[in-house]
């Protein structure tokens, strides 16, 4: 399996997708059938390439594994470089999962205006953006996955998303939702990653300095960012800057948040499942894998800072969950206080902060991904999303109507299920943050924090009892409903199981990711 | 009172670990090590209920009695094992390991299970009773709409019990913890067609979750002071007199009492409780005897050495012993008003649990464990024989029953047994245990507890009068007298009437098991643990307590019956008229829920959260969408009639993209790169700033 070890494995993770993609364009439109075969089975095969890599991954090892560094644009010194530690290993078979989970869901289940062809092209370039986006140690490499996440997304949102209009100020007609929430997607993203571009391309030619040849290469850049002499300064403090917005936009952290309840909402289900569980992801992953790393003295000027902000999130997330009317803007809003958690577990500093935040990130990709399928076949039954009009859900749908109160315990951080775990982790972390953080700061925050997942539970059973309890309403009574059938199954099941999974036995996360946050945090920050 | 232990001889001289209890051997060995299957056969149970529940012949029924009557079993064969050898036994498996902490290595995640006394009598208890509700519940939940749900829920709630009291660290009893309070939701909100359930059963959640950041935050606390999650590494810690936990020793000591409040339905977290009588009966009656609230109770009996110790737990022992005594007396009071005969029982519970914390707070270890091991069984049985009261009338209020002890013979012989044990009348199981409490009490009063332990025994002893009273009354009400309701009330079917007599029995004789001075097994079974609790109790009966203890029992059932034992006026007014100042207050539970209510949750799920979202949407987006209609304004002045298209890369362009669904895609490919092109553009010139700047 040399080749495989050498890059090739995780080419064949990010690229099938890809390929999957441009076979789909060459199958006539017509054939629907063999569009979503094909479609499966790449999906499918990038998922099993990347439970390869993870039985032939070295747990013992803290460094990269199945990597490649090949010359790519030498003109700008930046390298095809890739490779998986610990890290990023759980992220791209989360990528994985989550994608083929959606093909899966997909199959009976189309957004207006149809299309799958179009709609499945998207998503495998999609998957190729985001597993690349995991396994990129170049900046240059990591940028261009980061932004390829941006276009299929875009199109998802604008042509398969809620078309009810609405009112925008300074436009006479209303603008159908869809369009604002895709544009509104698009230019916060841009907005962000025109800064980390900025930053990028600072980091390359400060790296320069002292003699050394100029690279985007993490790892180099890392390591030069620990000794502590190149980037220093209003320097550092600006490059850190630009990468955090670029990366808090993503995350999206309070108050650059607004641009998630109306993309989230008004994306097709698909979408919503593959914004909530990966695309968020990039944003945290960014601060862990380059911000934290490359710019270790910035990160602990910055982490008060991302403490406060998380915290806002979290509460204020919660408190905004409390006032939806709209089912999926409330699961939304729930991903900025989970978020906030991640957050709040990164900006500790701390080996259990960034172990917290990763297993945060996990949970919440499995959590939230199934919320969001459960909301859009809701909505696909009832033709609405306003939990007034709902209720009684258990007992017309009974087995959509479980796996609803059970994801609905796993988000509230029930112990036992895998929320709980980056939670309380992070938590944990706060109250012995990293050496020389404000102790006050941060022990306000884990109080603060945990006052969250009371709001947080109160939300949750709220939208329980509003959805799935109570009388069946009169405007239900005569339909008939179908429950969840087998596709809508085999997509939720393995959600089901891997966050009991995750739960039960932390170290499937935790024994991943130990090791690479040590090496990580004992390089950066001295540990 | 000779012969008691106290606290710092033991962590001074003699180091503290008990010498008779240490891992068995042989068979008992094999016993210990199988233990683990306690909490996990019930919650395989659940998945079996679950899936195949509905085919089997008793709809799922047979798995949740096989799985309670195997921890019963399972839990007697260790009962007797700790007797002939003493046990503490305990085995971790590693489920995660996390960081480095600030002293070196890492923090471990376990499951694990304990054999000790504790749990023991724990397992015991949970498994008895347990099988006894279960049993019970097959008949009075005959028929209803989710029967093997319902057993499925059922098999939650004991399970995650049997996973608290089975842990041998602190993650793992916050597992047991929140999974009980998870099956509790479950169960209260079972008939959740009703909204007033379901709003039952979130409150109860809700309430438990605000205590649980002490629980939390606590654990979290206490383990990083430490470096370990085990409560054995947080004792030995105490022992040592380990000064990185003694800093924290308060906080950590406050914050878990704060979760035990919310638990065992301490004043002022009880609200929670006299609601959640929402749920079928036998869920009362399982909650408020073995699972669910002697929870809190078992945490300070688990933790119960830390708060023995001077410069640990031991500053708040006064606060301890305070909230107990609140809870017990303003409980109590409350249960004198009420209508519902649930509700009795539900206030009697809080008042006492009331008990059993003061008891704690008085660092008695096995007088409040005792309470508790008694309480489950005369609690279980009153519940259940409520139960078989309501299943008859149709009818939670006592207003509507009366003269039932014709109709309802096994039914009225059991409640009257539990009622007498609850007042505390010798021979019966509750005269043992509060006694022992008061003994308690008045060997704190005379050892450092002072005019505050001294006033808290007055109350208790006032408590014991005021609980004869309401059970007077309840019996009263609801079997003497004419019958008020309608129908034709009869005797409930023996699958539920055999489980009242079997409970009767142990409430009965459960008391004898500790009799100071002649037949102490109790105190010894719960001795046996790695850390010796050390605490107090009597060596012998004391009986000049003993003897007003009763007598203010009797006297509570003497006016009680008094008042209640002929029928005249309706029973609210002559409430009303026997209690005059106090009645408008106890009718509101001295307004605690409306204070909740007006000054925590309304203002939270009305103007604060309405104000967040206004701001996200208003204030927020404001600024995002006024600098898009500025960007929109600016580029129409600049750029005037030139390319307005271009520059307006956002509205226009993915207006036309989303427009028809068969050319979206050809679009993509040619009219629409153009706003990628623009996006590309102002990339570009970033990057030329960007090279400005840096380069």
């Amino acid at each position: 399996m040399g080749w495989f070890e050498n890059g090739w494995g995780l080419s064949l993770i990010v690229f099938l997708p890809l390929v999957g993609a441009a076979v789909v364009l060459a199958v006539p439109r017509a054939r629907e059938t063999a569009i979503k075969a094909i479609a499966l089975g790449f999906a499918a095969a990038s998922f099993v390439v990347s439970v390869i890599a993870t039985v032939a991954f070295d747990f013992g090892s803290a460094g990269y594994q199945f990597g490649a560094d090949t010359s790519w644009i030498p003109a700008i010194d930046s390298r095809f470089h890739i490779g998986v530690d610990g890290i990023s290993l759980p992220l791209v078979v989360l990528s994985t999962f989550i994608t083929l989970l959606c093909v899966i869901y997909s199959w009976n289940h189309w957004p207006e205006p149809h299309n799958p062809k179009a709609f499945l092209v998207l998503m495998l370039v999609l998957a190729t953006g985001m597993a690349g986006t995991f396994v990129a140690l170049d900046l240059v490499l990591f940028f261009i996955f980061f932004e390829l996440v941006l276009l299929p997304m875009y199109f998802m949102i604008g042509i398969w998303g809620d078309r009810n209009p609405m009112r925008l100020p300074g436009f006479k007609r209303p603008v159908e939702t869809r369009l604002y929430a895709a544009i509104k997607f698009f230019l916060f993203t841009l907005f962000g990653s025109a800064f980390m571009l900025l930053g990028f391309l600072a980091l390359y030619f400060r790296s320069g300095n002292g003699g050394l040849p100029r690279t985007f290469d993490i790892e180099a850049l890392s390591a030069r960012g620990a000794e502590g002499q190149l980037f220093t300064g209003t320097f550092a403090f600006w490059v850190f800057f630009a990468l955090f917005l670029g990366f808090a936009v993503k995350v999206p952290m309070w108050p650059l948040h607004t641009w998630l309840p109306d993309a989230h909402t008004a994306a097709p289900t698909v979408g919503s499942v593959l914004l909530a569980a990966i695309l968020l992801k990039l944003g945290s992953y960014g601060f862990i894998r380059i911000a934290l790393p490359i710019l270790p003295e910035e990160a602990k000027a910055w982490a008060p800072v991302i403490a406060i902000l998380a915290v806002i999130a979290i509460i204020y997330g919660s408190l905004a969950c409390l006032a939806q009317t709209d089912m999926k803007r409330l699961i939304a809003f729930s991903s900025v206080g989970h978020m906030g958690f991640v957050m709040l577990g990164i900006s500790t500093l701390t080996e259990v902060g960034i172990n917290a935040a990763i297993v945060g990130m996990v949970a919440h990709g499995i959590i939230t991904g199934l919320l969001f399928f459960l909301a859009g076949s809701i909505q696909h039954r009832y033709h609405t999303r306003e939990m007034a009009r709902l209720g009684g859900n258990q007992k017309i749908l009974p087995r959509l109507g479980g796996i609803l109160g059970f994801a609905a315990m796993a988000s509230l951080g029930l112990p036992g299920l895998a929320g709980f775990w980056g939670e309380f982790m992070a938590l944990l972390a706060s109250y012995n943050p990293f050496a020389g953080a404000n102790l006050a700061l941060f022990r306000s925050a884990m109080v603060i924090g945990a006052i969250g997942t009371v709001l947080t539970a109160g939300y949750l059973l709220w939208m329980l009892q509003r959805v799935n309890l109570g009388e069946i309403p009169e405007e239900w009574r005569e339909k008939s409903f179908r429950d969840a059938d087998g596709y809508e199954l085999g997509a939720w099941v393995p959600l089901v199981l891997a966050t009991l999974a995750v739960g039960v036995y932390p170290a499937i996360v935790f024994g991943t990711t130990n090791d690479s946050v040590q090496r990580l945090v004992a390089r950066a920050f001295g540990g | 009172m000779t012969g008691m232990l106290s606290f710092a001889a033991l962590s001074t001289a003699e180091g503290g670990h008990a010498a008779a209890a240490a891992d068995p051997s042989g068979f008992l060995g094999l016993l210990a090590q199988g233990a683990w299957l306690i909490p996990v056969v019930p919650l395989l149970a659940v998945g079996l209920i679950v899936l195949f529940g509905k085919r089997l012949p008793f709809k799922g029924w047979e798995l949740a009695e096989g799985a309670l009557a195997f921890v019963a079993l399972y839990s007697i064969a260790l009962l007797i094992g700790n007797w002939v050898e003493p046990m503490a036994f305990e085995r971790h498996v590693e489920i995660a390991r996390v960081g480095l902490l600030p002293g070196g290595g890492s923090l471990v995640l376990e499951w694990g299970w304990v054999v000790d006394g504790l749990s023991i009598m724990m397992y015991f208890v949970v498994g008895v009773v347990g099988f006894f509700v279960f049993t019970y519940s097959k008949g009075y939940m005959k028929g209803d709409v989710r029967f093997t749900w319902f057993f499925a829920a059922f098999s939650i709630f004991a399970g995650g019990m049997l996973v608290l009291v089975s842990s041998p660290n602190t993650i793992q009893l916050i597992v047991g913890w929140e999974l009980v309070g998870l099956a509790s939701y479950l169960l209260i909100g079972h008939w959740w067609e009703d909204h007033a359930n379901n709003a039952a059963a979130t409150k109860a959640f809700i309430v438990n979750k605000v205590a649980d950041l002490g629980l939390f935050l606590g654990v979290i606390i206490a383990a990083l002071a430490v470096g370990s999650f085990r409560f054995t590494d947080l004792l030995d810690a105490v022992e040592a007199g380990d000064s990185a936990l003694a800093d924290v020793g308060v906080w950590v000591g406050l914050a878990l009492f704060i979760g035990a409040m919310g638990k065992s339905a301490q004043w002022p977290f009880h609200v929670w409780l006299p609601d959640a009588m929402a749920g079928p009966t036998p869920v009362s009656s399982l909650m408020h005897a073995a699972t669910m609230v002697t929870a809190g109770v078992y945490l300070l009996g688990r933790m119960f050495p830390f708060y023995q110790a001077e410069g640990f737990g031991a500053g708040l022992k006064p606060l301890i012993l305070v909230i107990g005594a609140l809870t017990l007396f303003l409980g109590g009071l409350v249960a004198l008003v009420q209508d519902d005969i649930k509700k009795v029982l539900a206030y009697s519970t809080v008042s006492q649990l009331g008990y059993m914390t003061a008891a704690m707070g008085a660092g008695a270890y096995t007088a409040g464990l005792f309470h508790l091991f008694t309480h489950a069984f005369f609690k279980g049985l009153l519940f259940l024989a409520a139960g078989s009261v309501i299943h008859a009338v149709h009818s939670n209020n006592m207003s509507d029953m009366g003269g039932l002890r014709r109709f309802m013979p096994k039914t009225f012989w059991t409640f009257v047994i539990g009622s007498l044990a609850l007042a505390g009348i010798v021979p019966l199981s509750g005269f043992w245990s509060k006694d022992e409490i008061l003994a308690s009490l008045y060997y704190d009063s005379q050892h450092g507890g002072g005019g505050l332990a001294t006033f808290v025994l007055v109350l208790a002893v006032a408590g014991a009068f005021v609980t004869a009273f309401y059970m007077a009354r309840a019996v009263n009400l609801t079997f003497f007298g004419k019958y008020q309701g309608a129908g034709h009330p009869h005797e409930s079917p023996r699958v539920m009437t055999y489980p009242l007599i079997g409970l009767a029995a142990l409430a009965a004789v459960g008391g004898l098991v500790n009799i100071p001075g002649a037949f102490p097994a109790f105190t010894d079974w719960l001795a046996a643990r790695v850390h010796l609790p050390g605490d107090h109790h009597a060596a012998a009966l004391n009986l000049g307590l003993a003897a007003i203890g009763t007598l203010a029992a009797l006297a509570g059932i003497a006016i009680g019956t008094a008042i209640f034992g002929r029928q005249r006026a309706t029973q609210r007014e002559r409430d009303r008229f026997r209690i005059p100042l106090l009645y408008p207050l106890l009718e509101h539970k001295y307004y605690m829920d409306d204070l909740y209510d007006y000054a925590l949750v309304r203002p939270i799920r009305g103007p604060l959260a309405r104000a967040t979202n206004w701001s996200n949407n208003v204030i927020l987006d404001g600024v995002v969408n006024a600098c898009g209609a500025a960007a929109r304004r600016l580029s129409a002045l600049v750029y005037g009639g030139l390319d307005q298209r271009g520059i307006d890369l956002g509205i226009n362009a993915a207006a036309a993209a989303a427009g028809e669904a068969g050319g979206a895609l050809r679009r993509v490919q040619t009219g629409k790169v153009q706003q990628y092109a623009a996006a590309l553009f102002l990339g570009a010139v970033l990057l030329v700033v960007g090279f400005l700047i840096f380069g």
